[in-house]
């Protein structure tokens, strides 16, 4: 199965500054720890939600507006793909991303064609 | 055993080995549908077969084998290459494997929402159509079938395997499982009988599937034991509290039943939340109830599970042995201001200490969070009794 995990951020990111810089360099192992996990396929770093822009087009004019579709704390934070046997298998994984733990989240979205 | 019982103890394994084999909910569900439909249909008039189970396998095998086919043609014809499934549907036909319990974890995995959970459970395993699911939890019977469609697309889309989990994963995996039965148990509890007997009957399963799992023991003793009151629980449709119940009416077979599925739990070291639970229905039906002994074992429990609902059943059983003001420090220190049985037990003991106009408030906000039915009547009842009494000291039950 190939999954895409999504990474939001939460409130993960601010957690995360206050940590020690000793848990902080455990932080940065543990997502390094994730990209060099057998199926995973990391995605470039994804930048700050307050860097995205939003294009929308309605009644063909083009709309483009500062910031993500949702809001800054529901943004997408961070993408990476798995190939993995099953959705256990891709639960483990999201339980060792450190958003997870820091007030964040991982969504788990198997990949496929529904259109 | 009539064809239902046979139908009744068959379904969920068959059901569970076709997919074991095939991979696919839907077709193994479709084709024991049919097997069973030409079971029904035969076997009235030619008998029932030796071997019902191997008769119902082969026949649905040959019905998915047939589907595959017929599917696979259409593909061809429209162009589309199919390669992933062989159309010979393998199967050794003198052993099945019983997949139920792999089934059950399938049913019961936390990524699908638990109202999914519960309906695939009855469903697939307990053989209940979705017509009489969703009688039983009164919801529409196209909401159940959609919520059902959903589940089992889930189930495909995102992976979830049909399997027993490893044993890191189990004893998670297991308490959701029970927590699904439970919460089945629960819902028959209020009345609708066929929920219960149907909690009991997959407890029950579960017991000969994980034989040496206390906790699995302790649910079952637990639900047999409170389910051997149901007939006393209301008269004429009106709740009956513990004390009041007749218990030369209790079902004894089940009271016994309960207790020797305890027993075992015991025996196999069991300690856990459904074992303690078990304890404390066990010691309800006996006479006199020793409440010191409830009211350790809750406080037990609360330590397991530090859920403040627990910390109130301690509180009565406290208010029992030690006073209605022991208990009521408990209730007062709990928040839960939305639950209604939070508002009832602190009318209850307000009222026994002839505190009234307290007692009255406590009912009355209880009855907002009551929908209508017997509780409610009950409370009703309560609030009218308080309305023809004044002062201290004059409920005879405020001096036990």
């Amino acid at each position: 199965m190939k999954y895409i995990m999504v990474i939001y951020q939460g409130s993960a990111l601010e957690r995360q500054a206050a940590l020690t810089e000793e848990e902080q360099k455990q932080v940065y192992a543990d997502y390094q720890g994730i990209n060099e996990t057998p199926g995973v396929t990391p995605m470039p770093p994804m930048g700050l939600p307050e860097n995205a822009t939003t294009v929308r087009v309605e009644g063909g004019r083009t709309l483009t507006t500062d910031g993500p579709f949702v809001g800054m704390k529901e943004a997408v934070g961070g993408l990476f793909i798995l190939e993995a046997d099953d959705i256990d298998a891709a639960i483990e994984v999201a339980s060792r991303v450190p958003a997870a733990r820091y007030g964040g989240a991982v969504e788990i979205r198997p990949s496929e064609v529904h259109w | 055993m009539t064809l239902d019982e046979v139908f009744r103890e068959e379904w969920g394994r068959v059901l569970a080995t076709l997919i074991g084999v095939l991979g696919d909910f839907d077709l193994a569900e479709d084709a024991a549908q049919e097997a069973f439909a030409i079971a029904a249909d035969h076997w009235p008039r030619d008998g029932v077969p030796t071997n019902p189970r191997a008769w119902l396998m082969t026949t649905a095998r040959n019905r998915a084998t047939d589907r595959i086919r017929r599917d696979r043609a259409l593909a061809t014809k429209a162009g589309l290459l199919v390669t992933d499934r062989p159309v010979e549907v393998p199967m050794n036909t003198s052993a099945f494997p019983d997949e139920r319990l792999e089934l059950i974890f399938t049913c019961c995995h936390p990524a699908l929402a638990l109202g999914a959970q519960v309906a695939l459970t009855l469903r697939t395993l307990g053989g209940l159509t979705t017509d009489e699911i969703a009688r039983a939890f009164l919801i529409p019977e196209r909401t159940l079938a959609q919520r059902l469609v959903r589940a089992k697309r889930k189930i495909k889309a995102a992976g979830i395997p049909f399997r027993v989990p490893p044993d890191h994963l189990l004893r998670e995996r297991l308490d959701a499982v029970l927590a699904v039965v439970y919460l089945i148990f629960n819902e028959g509890y209020g009345g609708r009988d066929e929920l219960a007997a149907e909690a009991i009957w997959l407890g029950r399963a579960l017991t000969e599937l994980l034989p040496d799992d206390p906790e699995v023991r302790g649910l079952l003793a637990m639900m047999l034991l409170h389910d051997s009151r149901r007939e006393t629980r209301f008269s004429d449709g009106e709740l009956v509290l513990l004390g009041d119940q007749d218990r030369s009416r209790w079902n004894t077979t089940q009271i016994a039943g309960g207790r020797a599925e305890f027993d075992r739990a015991i025996a196999l070291g069991g300690r856990g939340p459904y074992v303690l639970q078990a304890a404390i229905a066990s010691l309800h039906a006996e006479t006199p109830c020793d409440w010191a002994q409830i009211a350790a074992l809750y406080g037990e429990l609360t330590h397991l599970t530090a859920s403040p609902v627990v910390e109130l059943n301690r509180a009565i059983a406290v208010a029992e042995t030690e006073g209605p003001e022991a208990g009521l420090r408990i209730v007062d220190r709990l928040g839960l201001d939305d639950f209604r049985y939070l508002h009832s037990t602190k009318a209850e003991l307000l009222r026994r200490l002839g505190r009234t106009d307290e007692a009255r408030d406590a009912y009355r906000r209880a009855r907002e969070l009551t929908d209508d039915g017997a509780e409610r009547r009950f409370l009703e009842r309560r609030l009218t009794e308080l309305a023809g009494t004044t002062g201290l000291g004059s409920d005879p039950a405020a001096t036990q």
